[in-house]
């Protein structure tokens, strides 16, 4: 029997009554008296040299406040990067700066040139195509390998180079890795990209900056996964405004993937120009600002090598990548192709010896950063191809393959310097054989083939690290930030409970999983317990949700504050039963003395600790209201296995899902429904970034891609139902959950598994010369490959 | 957006009256403007409504040819065409998507001439007589490239007329972003000769693959097909999802296709 409450049960989402009626509190949502509107200027070319910006007109017009070139910040901080790397030669990364607004050069089509502040957005937006901007054209760098190749054109002509930085990993081990390629039986070698992504979540980003002269407060609204870290990045690198005189609300978030973890330029904007007009300052993004200023996902260009011994035993592994920084370095750019990327490049595999080389390059395009997986779909996708390319030139089952190198010993230390707490690869693989029916494939083969159309199976498997993480650890590897999480359970006299966490939902369902917690704990009502989440103002410092952290992070840090309550509710229950502390039990939200039939009521106890007349004052304080912070000692892996089954139309080279299913192990599930939307999510993510979606410069650096007519979103006929199993549980041995975090699986599972399917496709249908097709796999793509 | 003034006549002799101001401009169900005055891509001191013009829709058979008012939308096109011309209401009911079939026009796809649009390929194929306020336009007389058109300044598509074929079929290989036809086929058969009308495809518009109505006047099959020479890649669109050599390869798949389909 599933439960109906409490961890385990698939409790409905409440924040849904709100978001499907209208009455959802997005940041566009937010209107303060008085306010007035931005309209950005932004460069229409990729690269050029500023030579001023002739804003006497726009000034003239209608409605305007005030117009604002780069010059207005040249005593403002730069946005800040927050990780550095170290490079294979003991050298910090280079690291430009990143003005609010564009100064002495512009860098990417949509590097934000002015800005103009109006009565209306309608007078905004006229008086901003007034303003001339004097640019002379550069050269655009677009290409990785020629932007490092060459010097001739700069991105940052400060820095002499285009590369940001060249790491190895582990740099020790890379005579070892080439002398075990350069001896090993058999090397499958596969080069490959990992295109580019715009993440486009449904609301777009917003930013309303306000001042209060009463308090010299600043208030910044925003449509942000971490307001407390935008609070610091703004406060402490850009604007010099203390925390206590800088609150951030991230209120409703209509989807974040990602590209809401950043801090932008926009919202320093808003806040600074709030401070100069004083005066509410309001952005709205447009989709077509989106697609020119939210921080893209991916844009890796890999090869990689796979070592073999006569046994079809991995010996060694050796990619070389080059990663996309776009034009400057975003809040955690450089930590995406290197800690996200390079140590999960193990994969599920006990391959002893491996070397990651990643160059990250500065390029005349929108910045680059995580997207839901993170430098994790990036590590799987080429491993779980090349595995997939080795098994068709060994002649061996690409199942079998993985199975004889899978990791079976846990904890297992890669050589990449992680280590596995716990897992099993085969239980999954198993459980996955199962409910994608691989028995049945054949005959669906053929029914496919009656029909003309081509069918292939791809399967792959993953591992990610989740729940980011020790903060000692990341500090040595450059975060300038801890990643632990908060939370302050605050119970109210009559023994509703609210959670203020650090962690923030824009999506994830938050407001009905993280209660399940509590509740379960105490053994109260669900609807007993409140999330309040987003404003700094009344949540403990959190560092906000991304990287499937959010459960092992923050429900841990909400976990050992519940437990702080029990332990004091249980010495206020004593007390009134005038009990030993020891002896006191707390079940189904009452506590009672060990071997009697005295109990008193959850109620009861929260009303002593608020009306302390029987209450023992002398040892514990009135109050029942307690924070926690819990700091990871370790990240969670999170593994699995998928399968996708797709068509091919021969004749036009249209693929087709038609079929899905997915294996996890997320360790322990609190709300198996909440995971399933999550894994359903993601892998619609993955099949748009494996067919769809791709984000595409031409070479002066113009977008292509910037609207929904030319970048493919994935709609609902492109993903067939998908079949998730959760039911493979090896629970995370080191935070009090036992959970691993399911966010970004899908995305991270699926991309592999869907061109495998494809390339097997078309073998079937004796297109044999086909070894690889990127991403997207596009009708024209297949089709071209097909023809030789 | 920017301001702009709009007026709703409801005759199309207001509607010309109206037109007949400086830099006024005809809207019909907007799908395409009002995307474009979104962006901030035009600037229309007015605009003049012509979907108040009661006159201008429905969907009307006389005898052999199926007339259809030029404010007559797709939903409806789709609806009341079906049992007269089947091949037609087909194509109306794949453009878009509900919301773009209930509000996008006959006369506004036609007037607009989207070289990705659908209707032209069903107007080319079909012979289709194009009426305006002022005269009668012959589908090849009317299409003259991308956006092109033989429409006069402040001239209305009030009426589309299709010679009704015995067969017809529209096959569509969509575009996977916008979802408008990477290459669309309609293929109309008449007792007398097969019409075949190209949209999507190439740099001058729509056109009518001549190679394949003369092969398949002569056996209306999809063998007659198979051994045509693809259309001259080198005229085709090539962009980022579709080269040309792509493109002509799909107007002979989707020829084939919609001979093997046609009802």
């Amino acid at each position: 029997m599933p439960k109906d409450h409490g961890i385990g049960a698939s409790t409905k989402r409440r924040e849904d009554v709100r978001f499907l009626t209208g009455a959802g509190n997005y940041t566009d949502d937010v209107n303060v008296w008085g306010q007035a509107y931005v309209a950005f200027v932004r460069s229409d070319v990729a690269h050029g040299t500023l030579n001023g910006v002739d804003t006497a007109e726009a000034e003239a017009m209608p409605g305007v406040i005030r117009v604002f070139t780069g010059k207005d910040f040249e005593g403002v901080g730069s946005i800040p990067c927050g990780w550095q790397i170290t490079d294979r030669h003991g050298e910090p990364m280079k690291e430009p700066p990143h003005p609010v607004l564009a100064q002495g050069k512009v860098r990417h089509v949509g590097d934000p040139i002015a800005a103009v502040v109006a009565e209306s957005l309608q007078e905004a937006r006229d008086a901003a195509d007034a303003v001339v901007a004097d640019i002379s054209d550069l050269p655009a760098v677009v290409d990785m390998k020629q932007a490092v190749a060459s010097s001739d054109t700069l991105v940052h002509d400060d820095l002499g180079t285009n590369l940001c930085y060249d790491w190895g990993f582990v740099e020790e081990n890379r005579e070892a890795v080439d002398k075990a390629i350069q001896e090993a039986a058999h090397v499958t070698t596969l080069e490959l990209v990992n295109n580019r992504l715009v993440a486009n979540p449904m609301e777009p980003r917003v930013a309303v900056g306000d001042y209060s002269r009463a308090d010299d407060m600043s208030t910044l609204y925003t449509t942000s996964q971490n307001p407390h870290v935008i609070r610091l990045l703004m406060g402490a690198f850009v604007l010099g405004i203390p925390e206590h005189k800088l609150r951030v609300v991230a209120p409703d978030v209509g989807g974040g993937f990602g590209t809401k973890i950043f801090h932008y330029a926009e919202e320093a904007f808003c806040t600074f120009a709030a401070r100069q007009i004083k005066r509410p300052v309001k952005w709205t993004s447009t989709r077509g600002e989106a697609f020119m200023s939210d921080a893209h996902g991916r844009d890796h260009v890999t090869k990689i090598e796979l070592a073999m011994d006569a046994e079809n035993n991995f010996t060694a592994l050796r990619t070389e990548t080059y990663a996309n920084m776009g034009a400057y370095l975003s809040t955690f750019a450089p930590s995406v192709p290197t800690w996200l990327h390079g140590t999960l490049m193990a994969g599920n595999y006990k391959t002893p010896l491996i070397y990651v080389n990643v160059k990250a390059v500065f390029t005349n395009t929108v910045p680059v950063d995580a997207y839901r997986g993170a430098g994790r779909p990036e590590a799987t996708y080429q491993l779980e191809r090349v595995i997939d390319k080795a098994a068709r030139e060994r002649g061996v089952d690409p199942m079998a393959l993985r199975r004889q190198n899978f990791i079976t010993e846990f904890p297992y230390a890669t050589p990449v310097a992680v280590e596995y707490d716990t897992g099993d690869y085969n239980a999954t693989l198993d459980k996955l054989e199962e409910i994608a029916d691989l028995a049945g494939f054949d005959k669906r083969r053929a029914e496919s083939e009656a029909k003309g159309k081509l069918r292939g199976l791809g399967i792959n498997c993953y591992i990610e690290a989740c729940g980011i993480a020790p903060s000692n650890l990341v500090g040595q590897l450059g975060a300038r930030a801890g990643l632990y999480e908060s939370a302050t359970v605050r119970v109210n006299a009559t023994g509703s409970i609210s959670v203020m966490t650090g962690s923030h939902s824009h999506g994830q369902g938050h407001e009905t999983s993280f209660p399940q917690v509590v509740a379960e704990m105490l053994g109260i009502p669900e609807d007993q317990v409140d999330i309040v989440h987003g404003d700094t103002a009344n949540t403990p410092m959190g560092m906000g949700t991304y990287g499937s952290r959010s459960i092992a992070v923050g429900g841990s840090a909400m976990v050992r504050a519940t437990e702080k309550i029990i332990n004091k509710a249980k010495k206020i229950a004593a007390h009134l039963m005038e009990a030993a502390e020891a002896d006191i039990e707390l079940k189904d939200g009452a506590f009672s003395v060990a071997g009697t039939d005295k109990s008193v009521a959850w109620g009861d106890v929260c009303l002593a600790a608020y009306v302390p007349h029987n209450y023992p004052l002398e040892d514990i304080e009135p109050g029942l209201e307690e924070t926690a912070f819990y700091d990871p000692s370790n990240f969670t892996y999170p593994s699995g296995a998928y399968c996708c089954e797709v068509e091919v139309d021969p004749e036009t080279g249209h693929v087709t899902v038609e079929r899905f299913a997915a294996a996890d192990d997320f360790g322990n599930v609190i709300n198996p429904m909440i995971v399933e939307g999550q894994v359903h999510g993601g892998v619609a993510q993955g099949i748009g970034q494996a067919l769809l979606e791709n984000c595409v410069y031409d070479e002066t650096g113009q977008l292509l891609s910037a609207s929904y007519m030319d970048y493919a979103m994935p709609r609902a006929d492109n993903v067939p139902m998908v079949t998730v199993d959760h039911s493979c549980q090896t629970p995370c041995t080191h935070n009090p959950l036992g959970v691993k975090g399911c966010g970004e699986a899908g995305a991270i599972g699926s991309p592999p598994s869907v061109i495998n399917a494809v390339i097997d496709a078309l073998h079937s249908g004796g297109f044999t010369h086909v070894t690889h097709i990127d991403m997207p796999a596009t009708p024209n793509r297949v089709w071209a490959a097909m023809q030789g | 957006m920017y301001a702009f003034e709009i007026e709703r006549p409801t005759s199309v002799a207001e509607a010309v009256t109206a037109l007949g101001t400086e830099e006024a401009q005809p809207l019909g169900g907007g799908q395409t403007l009002i995307p474009t005055l979104k962006q901030r891509l035009a600037m229309p001191s007015k605009l003049v409504a012509l979907t108040a013009i009661a006159d201008m829709k429905y969907v009307r058979r006389d005898g052999d040819t199926l007339a259809i008012g030029g404010g007559t939308t797709h939903g409806t096109v789709a609806k009341e065409a079906a049992t007269h011309f089947p091949g037609l209401a087909g194509l109306a009911a794949r453009i878009g998507d509900p919301a773009v079939r209930n509000r996008g026009t006959i006369g506004g796809s036609i007037a607009n001439n989207d070289p990705s649009a659908c209707y032209p390929s069903a107007a080319l194929a079909c012979g289709a007589t194009i009426v305006t306020n002022t005269r009668e336009i012959a589908a090849d007389d009317y299409f003259q490239g991308m956006f092109m058109t033989a429409l006069e300044e402040g001239e209305i598509v009030t009426e589309v007329r299709f010679p009704i074929p015995e067969k017809s079929a529209y096959m569509k290989f969509e575009q996977i972003a916008s979802r408008f036809p990477l290459v669309g086929v309609f293929v109309a058969k008449y007792a007398d000769r097969v019409g075949v009308g190209v949209t999507g495809a190439s740099n001058d518009g729509v056109f009518r693959w001549s190679e394949a109505e003369e092969a398949l006047a002569g056996d209306f099959s999809a063998d007659a097909v198979a051994g045509l020479t693809a259309p001259d890649a080198s005229d085709m669109i090539s962009d980022l999802h579709g080269t040309g050599a792509y493109r002509a390869h799909l107007i002979g798949v989707m020829t084939k296709r919609g001979v093997a389909a046609a009802s």
